[in-house]
């Protein structure tokens, strides 16, 4: 039986290496549209853009090993259809590969600016090596850098541009920065980060319309009649899962491609893993995650489901980023809590926000607290809530010894 | 460049060239060791690229306050040689150097 992955991020090359190591022996074909091995994201917007990491420390699997592993590599070549009767994708150029089994791990895209003057040179999003080389390229040649977007990939953008010494004003849509992804306190004290790191943090900010200049932009307009002098412009307001292969072929999407907690659709041919997807929780909602953490973790299971076993996603969601000097690790989803204890407090910059519900604990935010963070992941994977007076008490270890 | 010695948590022993400026992990990952995850891809924040540092040791820079909290919660056993391998940077210095991994990393 041959395998067919669709996507050839880290989701697919871990749904790859689990087969392997789950002892499957047969075809494995892995498809990626960009022209390279698979490689390591989170650094392109930090450690990567300061030069702190060549392109060849991204790699995440060099092509012999891939080779030594018996995964057939397809680059830059996409796929232009699924057809689940006959069991077969076919791509774009020309070829069609049988499946026994298909993975979809088609990632997700940045999601387009929808206001005039979006299309304009200079004017860029940050999710592949491609769009960092580009904005690599310009960068030099900038002086003032708008950021279009409040969320990780903006703020960890700005924190680069300002040690590059550039002028750095941030536009965020929403009243808080990372308004899907931390809670208000946690909003605030990244705006008063960036703001002591000399960023102009604009909120409330509805950009209207993006003016140039020889077809490079030149100002960035908001609804409430602002100009912003920009010579480059970061996008970065969320993405877009790619579910238009699954749509097409009849799987059920919603927010993402639809699966179990094993990383099966309805079909049972065909499982899906990573950004793409919308993994529907016991209670029946539906959760996207966009995170190292998911692409692995749903990679594991839904290699195993191919091959006939259930290995469900059950580990509480992790985040982490780095903005400056600030290493913020989140553990958890806190939607929901109506409690908040600190343990160490925010001015000192190393502190932690565990989030309750009555009295169980949901989640936990930590400021340069990793000795909070790995214990957190410890108690919220095993169901444990730590006392208030243990949290709020420095002096007391989070898990006993 | 220097060549590290990767024992895998099966006993396999993987030498490997690593080149100057990368990091212990980023040798173990690129070149398909097992026993490395390595998830937050050498930011020091997932604790998932520990290794035992079976010699050299006296030719590292001591581990940073962060290496060291994450540290105090990995999977494995930590024992006194314990070390972030996204944390280790290859120079010549090193040429020759082992290090262990441990069985489990999450």
């Amino acid at each position: 039986m041959a395998i067919v992955i669709i996507g050839a991020g880290q989701a697919g090359l871990q749904v790859a290496e689990a087969l392997r190591s789950d002892g499957y022996d047969g075809a494995i074909t892995m498809i990626g549209d960009e022209p390279r091995p698979p490689y390591q994201r989170p650094p392109l917007s930090k450690a990567y853009l300061l030069g702190e990491f060549t392109e060849a420390q991204l790699t995440l699997r060099a092509p012999e090993v891939l080779a030594r592993k018996n995964i057939t590599l397809l680059s830059g070549v996409s796929v232009t259809a699924v057809d689940r009767a006959a069991k077969q994708v076919r791509l774009s150029d020309g070829r069609a590969i049988d499946y026994a089994g298909l993975c979809l791990a088609t990632g997700s895209r940045p999601r387009p600016l929808p206001v005039p003057g979006a299309d304009l040179a200079n004017v860029l999003p940050l999710r592949t090596l491609a769009d960092t080389r580009a904005i690599a390229a310009i960068l030099p040649k900038t002086e003032r850098v708008l950021v279009i977007g409040g969320g990780f990939i903006g703020l960890e953008f700005a924190a680069v541009a300002r040690k590059l010494g550039k002028e750095v004003v941030v536009l965020e849509g929403a009243e808080r920065l990372m308004p899907r992804a931390v809670t208000p306190m946690m909003s605030e004290f990244f705006r008063k980060l960036h703001v002591d790191h000399g960023v102009a943090v604009e909120l409330n900010a509805a950009v209207s319309r993006l003016t140039g200049a020889e077809g490079k932009v030149a100002a960035v307009c908001t609804a409430d009649g602002r100009e912003f002098p920009a010579d480059l412009v970061l996008v970065g307001i969320g993405i877009l899962p790619n579910v238009e292969l699954a749509q097409a072929t009849g799987l059920e999407c919603e927010r993402g491609i639809v699966v179990d907690a094993c990383s099966r659709t309805a079909d049972a041919a065909i499982v899906a893993a990573g950004d793409c997807t919308a993994r529907r929780l016991p209670d029946g909602s539906l959760l996207r995650l966009e995170s190292v953490q998911n692409a692995i973790e749903q990679g594991k299971s839904a290699a195993a489901a191919l091959l006939g076993k259930e290995r469900p996603f059950v580990a509480s969601p992790w985040f982490w980023s780095d903005q400056y000097d600030v290493k913020l690790q989140m553990v958890g989803l806190a939607n929901g809590h109506d409690r908040t204890v600190m343990r160490g407090a925010p001015a000192s910059h190393k502190f932690s926000a565990f989030h309750y519900r009555g009295d169980v604990l949901l989640a936990v935010d930590s400021v340069n607290r990793p000795e909070d963070h790995m214990p957190a992941r410890k108690l919220l994977d095993q169901g444990l809530s730590p006392s208030f007076a243990q949290v709020a008490d420095l002096g007391i270890p989070l898990i006993a010894r | 460049m220097p060549k590290i010695t990767y024992i895998e948590p099966n006993g396999n022993e993987s030498v490997v060239d690593v080149p100057e400026g990368w990091t212990l992990m980023q040798g173990a990952t690129s070149n398909g060791i097992d026993g490395i995850e390595a998830e937050c891809g050498g930011s020091c924040s997932c604790a998932t690229c520990h290794c035992y540092v079976e010699t050299h040791a006296d030719k590292l820079a001591a581990a940073s306050e962060t290496e060291e909290a994450m540290l105090t919660n990995v999977a494995a056993e930590r024992r006194p040689n314990s070390r972030l391998s996204c944390q280790i940077k290859a120079i010549a210095e090193l040429d020759g150097m082992v290090v262990r991994l441990p069985a489990a990393q999450s």
